[in-house]
C-alpha cells in the first residue's frame, strides 16, 4: 500500500492577467518523502508553492492538506496547521535578535487560548529557541542582531524558524541559493536530519543537491508539470533534458 | 513572569514613577500644575506610541480618540451630573468603542493610505462635534468645573480645584498607563506587534493572524489616549472642539518622535521637553516656535531615533 498523502493539490492553476503561471497542477506528496521542483526560471515553482503555503489565491483547483480542503484558508491559518514556508529572499527580522526571530515561532506553537497572548513561560520558550538553533548550528549567535550574520547564517536562522514551527510539511524555497560550497554540504546534511519527521518540498535550482536529496523530482516548465520521477528517471526523460536540464546541468 | 524584565528596567520605570510621586512636594505651584498636565498628555503619548513605536502604524487621527475620551466625560457630567469615577469611565468606554469601530474599518489599510485614513476620519470626527454644536457647544467650548461633584472615596472629598488631587489623579493615570504600557511589551502580543512593524509579510507566514494583532493594538491605543482625554476634562475643566483638531493628532506623534518611538520613556521624555521647551521660550521672546524649530532640527540631527531612541542605540541596548 502507498504511504499516507500528506498534501493533494487537484487542477490548481493561477492566473496573472494574461499570464498562466501554474497550470493544472497535479501534485501528491506521500507523508515522510523529500520532493524536489525543479525547472528553468519563471516556470512557476515560486508560485506554486506560494499557492500551497497561501501567499496566493488560486484561481481555480483544490489543495488538500492531511485529507482537508485549505484552498481558501489564510496563509497563518496554514501555517497553524503545519505548512511552513521559508523565504526564497531571505526575510528575517534584521533589527531583532536570532533569539527573538526563532522565539517568535516558538512562542506561536504555544499559544492556545487569550490567556497565552498575554502570559507564556519564557523558559519554555528560551528552551524552544535553543532547540531550534542547536538543530541549525546557530546556538553561539543566540544574542546576535540577525541583520548583522553572514548570509549563509542567515538562511540557517530562517530554516530553524520554519522548524520552530514544528511544521508536517516544510517548503524550503531555494535554501542553498547564495550559499558556498562548504556550507551547501552541511546543508544538505541538515535536510536529511529535518526529512526524518518532516516532509519536505524543496525548490531547487542546484541540480546537485536535488539529485543528492530528493526521493522524487517534479519537473515543471511555462506553469505545467512535464515531468515527474525518482531522481534517475527524471536524469534520463529526454523532455525534461530539453526542457532544463541540458542547458543548467552541464553548467 | 513573562520575558523576563531585568532587574534594572524594571528599577529604571518604576524610579520614574516614584520620581514623580516624590516631586510633587518639592516642585513649586507653577510646575506641580505643568507637570500635572504633562502627566496626561504623557498617557497619550504612550497610547500613541503602542500603535507607532511598538505597531509601525502611523497615525495622524488620534485627536478624535483624544477627544472621544474628553467629550465622553465632559459631556456625561455637563448633562447628566456623572460623578468624576463614571464620567471617566464613559471617556474611556467612548474612545474603546471608536476605537474598535474605526479599526474594523482602517486596519485594512497600511502606510500612507492608513495615514491618510485616520487624517480624514480625525477631521470628520472634528467637523461632526462642530455640527452637533447645539449639543457639543464645540465652537465656544464648556467648563464643566461648576457642575462637576468632588471626588468622594470613603468619605473623604476631593475637590479637583486642589492642585494636590489635580497631581495625584494625573500621576495615577500615568502610572497605571505606563504599567500596562510596559506588561503589554514584555508579552506574547507585544512581541507579535513588534514582528508586524519589522515585517507584516513574514509575520503572517509565522502563522499569525496579523489583522487581529493590529486591531488589538489600535483599541488599546485608542483606549488609553481617551482615557487621557477623559482625565484632561475632569482636571482641566475644559472641554472643546480644539481637541479634535488636527493639532492635537500632531502633538502625540511629535513628542513621541522627539522622545524616541518604540520605547517606553521615549514618549514621556518627549512630552515633557517640548511641554517645557514651548513654555521657556514663550517666556523669552514672542516668536518662540523660532526657537522650538531650531531645537527640533538639532534633535533630528544629533538624535535622529529620538532622544531615548538614540540613547538606546549608542549606550544603553538593554533598554525595552
Amino acid at each position: 500500500m502507498a504511504a499516507v498523502t500528506l498534501l493533494e493539490t487537484s487542477a490548481l492553476s493561477k492566473n496573472f492577467g494574461g499570464l498562466q503561471a501554474v497550470q493544472n497542477v497535479e501534485l501528491r506528496i506521500p507523508t515522510g518523502e523529500i520532493r524536489a521542483v525543479i525547472g528553468p526560471n519563471g516556470a512557476g515553482k515560486t508560485s506554486l508553492v506560494s499557492l500551497i503555503s497561501g501567499r496566493l489565491r488560486p484561481t481555480e483547483g483544490i489543495i488538500h492538506f492531511k485529507g482537508e480542503d485549505v484552498s481558501r484558508l489564510p496563509a497563518w491559518d496554514r501555517v497553524s496547521r503545519g505548512i511552513v514556508y521559508t523565504f526564497q529572499v531571505t526575510s528575517v527580522y534584521a533589527n531583532l535578535t536570532c533569539y527573538e526571530n526563532v522565539a517568535l515561532a516558538v512562542q506561536r506553537r504555544m499559544i492556545g487560548g487569550l490567556l497565552d497572548r498575554l502570559m507564556l513561560d519564557e523558559k519554555r520558550i528560551a528552551q524552544g529557541v535553543d532547540q531550534a538553533l542547536s538543530q541549525v548550528g546557530l546556538q553561539e549567535d543566540t544574542h546576535r542582531r540577525a541583520g548583522d550574520l553572514p548570509y549563509g547564517h542567515q538562511r540557517l536562522l530562517e530554516v530553524s524558524m520554519g522548524l520552530a514551527l514544528e511544521p508536517e510539511l516544510l517548503i524550503l524555497d531555494e535554501p542553498t541559493q547564495g550559499l558556498a560550497l562548504d556550507e551547501i554540504a552541511s546543508f544538505c546534511d541538515l535536510i536529511r536530519a529535518i526529512s526524518k519527521r518532516v516532509t519536505v518540498l524543496l525548490i531547487e535550482h542546484n541540480m546537485s543537491v536535488v539529485l543528492e536529496l530528493a526521493e522524487r523530482i517534479t519537473v515543471m516548465d511555462k506553469g505545467m508539470v512535464i515531468a515527474e520521477g525518482t531522481p534517475s528517471e527524471i536524469e534520463q526523460n529526454e523532455e525534461v533534458q530539453r526542457a532544463y536540464l541540458g542547458t543548467d546541468a552541464a553548467a | 513572569m513573562n520575558r523576563r524584565i531585568s532587574g534594572k528596567v524594571l528599577a529604571l520605570h518604576l524610579g520614574i514613577i516614584v520620581l514623580l510621586l516624590g516631586a510633587q512636594f518639592v516642585l513649586s505651584s507653577y510646575h506641580h500644575t505643568n507637570v500635572a498636565r504633562i502627566m496626561v498628555f504623557a498617557t497619550f503619548a504612550l497610547g500613541y506610541n503602542i500603535l507607532l513605536g511598538y505597531t509601525g502604524l502611523l497615525s495622524l487621527g488620534h485627536a478624535m480618540f483624544f477627544a472621544a475620551g474628553i467629550y465622553g466625560a465632559g459631556l456625561t457630567v455637563f448633562y447628566f451630573q456623572f460623578g468624576a469615577i463614571e464620567a471617566f469611565a464613559a471617556g474611556v468606554l467612548s474612545s474603546l468603542v471608536l476605537g474598535l469601530v474605526f479599526g474594523l474599518i482602517v486596519i485594512r489599510t497600511s502606510g500612507v493610505s492608513f495615514l491618510i485614513v485616520t487624517l480624514m476620519f480625525a477631521q470628520a470626527g472634528f467637523l461632526t462635534i462642530l455640527y452637533f454644536n447645539e449639543i457639543t457647544l464645540g465652537d465656544q467650548g464648556i467648563v464643566i468645573s461648576q457642575v462637576l461633584q468632588p471626588l468622594t472615596l470613603w468619605g473623604t472629598e476631593y475637590p479637583f480645584s486642589d492642585p494636590a488631587v489635580k497631581y495625584n489623579a494625573a500621576l495615577l493615570l500615568f502610572a497605571v498607563t505606563f504599567i500596562i504600557c510596559i506588561a503589554l511589551v514584555y508579552s506574547p502580543v507585544g512581541r507579535v506587534l513588534v514582528a508586524i512593524r519589522e515585517n507584516e509579510a513574514r509575520t503572517r507566514m509565522l502563522g499569525y493572524n496579523t489583522y487581529k494583532y493590529k486591531l488589538v493594538s489600535l483599541v488599546i491605543s485608542a483606549t488609553l489616549s481617551g482615557a487621557a482625554g477623559a482625565m484632561y476634562a475632569l482636571l482641566f475643566s475644559y472641554i472643546g472642539s480644539t481637541f479634535a483638531s488636527i493639532q492635537y493628532s500632531i502633538f502625540p506623534l511629535l513628542w513621541t518622535l522627539v522622545g524616541g518611538m518604540g520605547t517606553l520613556i521615549g514618549p514621556v521624555l518627549g512630552t515633557g521637553l517640548m511641554f517645557y521647551l514651548v513654555d521657556i521660550s514663550s517666556g523669552l521672546t514672542e516668536s518662540h516656535l523660532i526657537v522650538v524649530g531650531v531645537v527640533l532640527v538639532g534633535l533630528v540631527l544629533w538624535f535622529p531615533k529620538g532622544l531615548m531612541g538614540t540613547i538606546r542605540e549608542k549606550w544603553l541596548t538593554w533598554l525595552p
